[in-house]
């Protein structure tokens, strides 16, 4: 049997160098280097926001002054609801923690959900998508109905549902929370790949494949799976981007984590809320500022790549020879521009 | 292609069809989904608050010790009739609730679609229109901003500066404690009440309330709106048939109006359907965010008391809902667009 290549038959030659290390890289930094103008700008602000959050999640312990739940110090108590102070430098909320270590603390949650949400869906999500796209048939018809109504849902009560029965039997509300925000992301890595599939499997090479004697599980593992899990990097930014979102939104309506497993973004704006009716404005704004810079980060990421590695968005002047360079199949790319967020 | 395929009474009659399964996978999930969980509704509800006598007794009553096909064929033959029962906690019919609450619901909800189409189409038009400007970056920020904030978060700020602060805008509920106990009681729906009693001077509380929550959620679908006008438009410019209208000598104002803007705009229609999804799920957060009391509240509450029935009722409602809305949006759009019937 011919050595069946890993690379994309849309690859540029170059990818078929000797060295496959600098590929990697190379195709790592493409987006980056295809980019300009504002669509640079918009990538890199946010990739260093991403690192920022990255590096507070991981770094949280030694960057907060306190702990998640500690609501006193070698001084004796902290005051509830006190304004912002040389002690708790961003206040502290009605229970009396800290809001500058929860908010810290709180990325490093959110990290936690968002990464297993991920892995979750991914999992789950595109082996279903590749092999619906591939078997057709029943099983794909069937497949697509069930995933059809779940993505006709709507997202948040699909999740509240999930979290809602879950709670009493997994204990860590970590876990809980990111089952229920895999039930909702499951749906979307389905179309987008079983899409992919299904234009890929039409291709020359899947038929040359076909042709020698490859059996279906190898054509899916071996030249399927390469060539469509590169629609997946922009939906899973996107979905990470989601997680943390759908993430709040359980906290906020009391379904998350417990506030003595972690600190949560969403259950601290939860009870914010009674707050803000007395004009206490920092139990509500340091989190939620934690919320929406860590989703921008993702987004303005998620958007940037799909930008540049979504051909039939650029303008037309603008570099058309290289339009074929692309590392994504057109087949594959208005599905992501359009389905991902509906 | 047969000839009924084309015609519009034909593509109504499919999309009907074609509803069938949808429903029934939607209602079988919902089933599936709360059935799940370990025990019955009766138990996990009110488990430990009665003798285990008077527990049976409840659960013969309500069919809860039939096996578990039988309650599932009940289960679809009374949502079939459109009965979902009486909550377990307080005995209310999700009919009820509904009739009740629903009036809030869809006053928020018409209202912030109404923002979010004011706000959202002028905006994505612009951004299509001047695309890879500064004006078009600073309009694609603060669309992913609306996105990235959550809507509790956007809502708990809104309350600080307009309501604390400022003290313009009631910060929650629906109307003032004397107008609610007043009004007129016929359509549920507060504003629509006032309207048919002509009690006017009451409309403008009413208006007043619903300002920040409609604002708050109607910028959550915005977002969505500006990121698909601005694709839209985009892709419109760069179409054979604009190019052709250029060639003809049409002046560019009008290319731009009457060529493109039109075209982009007719996805929109589809979009605005697949938003019921979104928008009846922000509501449940706008509606605790502002103690409306809508269908989102009554969820929480029946979350709250772990009331199986009250949750399970108003869930398959609102499924219903977004899969009744979706059929009317495609009607519509193949009204508007003939290439839709297939």
């Amino acid at each position: 049997m011919a050595a069946p290549t890993l690379t994309t038959p849309t690859a540029p030659p170059a990818a078929s160098g000797p060295r496959k290390r600098k590929n990697i890289f190379r195709r790592m930094a493409g987006p980056f280097i295809e980019s300009r103008g504002v669509q640079r700008f918009m990538l890199l602000t946010g990739l260093t926001l991403t690192l920022v959050f990255v590096f507070m999640a991981i770094f949280a312990p030694l960057l907060a002054p306190f702990h998640f739940d500690q609501y006193k110090d070698a001084a004796g108590e902290f005051a509830r609801q006190a304004a912002p102070s040389a002690r708790n430098h961003w206040g502290t909320t009605v229970d009396g923690f800290d809001v500058m270590s929860r908010t810290f603390w709180g990325a490093r949650t959110a990290l936690e959900v968002m990464i297993l949400a991920v892995v979750f869906s991914l999992c789950i999500g595109v082996p279903i998508g590749l092999i619906s796209g591939y078997v057709g048939g029943w099983t794909d018809r069937i497949l697509v109905l069930i995933m059809d109504a779940l993505f006709a849902f709507p997202y948040l009560l699909l999740a509240i549902v999930a979290s809602f029965l879950l709670k009493n039997t997994i204990k860590s509300g970590i876990v809980v929370a990111a089952i229920a925000i895999t039930v909702v992301y499951v749906p979307q890595y389905f179309r987008v790949v079983r899409a992919s599939t299904l234009s890929a499997r039409e291709a020359t090479y899947i038929e040359a494949a076909r042709a020698i004697g490859a059996r279906p599980r190898t054509i899916i593992r071996r030249y399927l799976f390469a060539n469509v899990v590169q629609s997946v990097p922009v939906i899973a930014t996107l979905n990470a981007a989601d997680a943390i979102l759908t993430l709040a939104g359980l906290g906020f309506l009391g379904l998350g984590i417990q506030p003595t497993q972690a600190a949560e973004w969403g259950y601290d704006l939860n009870r914010a809320v009674a707050d803000a009716g007395a004009g206490i404005w920092w139990t509500a704004l340091f989190p939620g500022l934690g919320i929406v810079l860590s989703v921008l980060a993702l987004t303005l990421v998620g958007e940037g790549l799909n930008d540049v590695l979504n051909p039939t968005l650029r303008r037309r002047k603008s570099r058309a020879p290289k339009i074929q360079t692309s590392a994504v199949g057109p087949a594959s790319a208005p599905v992501v521009e359009e389905d991902v967020r509906s | 292609m047969s000839r009924t395929a084309g015609s519009l009474r034909g593509y109504i009659l499919v999309r009907i069809g074609l509803m069938v399964p949808m429903v029934w996978v939607l209602l079988t999930v919902v089933f599936l989904l709360m059935r799940v969980a370990p025990g019955d509704p009766i138990s996990a509800t009110l488990g430990g608050k009665l003798s285990p006598a008077e527990l049976a007794r409840r659960q013969h009553a309500l069919g809860f010790d039939k096996p578990i096909l039988t309650q599932y064929f009940e289960y679809l033959g009374q949502v079939v009739q459109l009965k979902f029962g009486k909550t377990i906690t307080d005995g209310q019919s999700i009919g009820s609730i509904v009739v009740s609450n629903g009036g809030a619901t869809l006053e928020l909800t018409i209202a912030a679609l109404l923002v979010a189409v004011l706000v959202g189409l002028p905006l994505g038009l612009v951004a299509g229109r001047y695309r890879e400007t500064i004006g078009d970056a600073v309009i694609r920020v603060f669309g992913i901003l609306t996105y990235a904030a959550p809507v509790f978060f956007v809502g708990l700020l809104c309350q600080l500066l307009f309501a604390k602060n400022l003290n313009w805008l009631p910060a929650s509920t629906q109307a003032s404690a004397i107008v609610q106990a007043t009004a007129p009681v016929t359509t549920h729906i507060l504003l629509l009440d006032l309207v048919i009693h002509g009690q006017w001077g009451d409309i403008g509380d009413v208006l007043k309330h619903l300002i920040l929550p409609a604002v708050t959620l109607g910028l959550l679908v915005a977002g969505v709106f500006i990121r698909l006008v601005r694709v839209n438009v985009g892709q419109a410019l760069g179409g054979d048939y604009v190019e052709a209208a250029r060639a003809r000598g049409v002046p560019e104002r009008k290319v731009v109006t009457r060529h493109a803007f039109k075209n982009a705009l007719v996805p929109v229609v589809t979009v605005m359907g697949l938003q019921v999804a979104l928008l009846l799920g922000g509501a449940v957060l706008t509606e605790q965010t502002f103690n409306w009391p809508g269908l989102g509240s009554q969820l929480l509450k029946y979350l709250n008391n772990r009331d199986y029935i009250g949750v399970q009722g108003i869930v398959t409602v609102f499924a219903l809902v977004v899969v009744f809305v979706s059929l009317i949006i495609d009607i519509i759009n193949a009204m508007i667009d003939p290439r839709v019937r297939y």
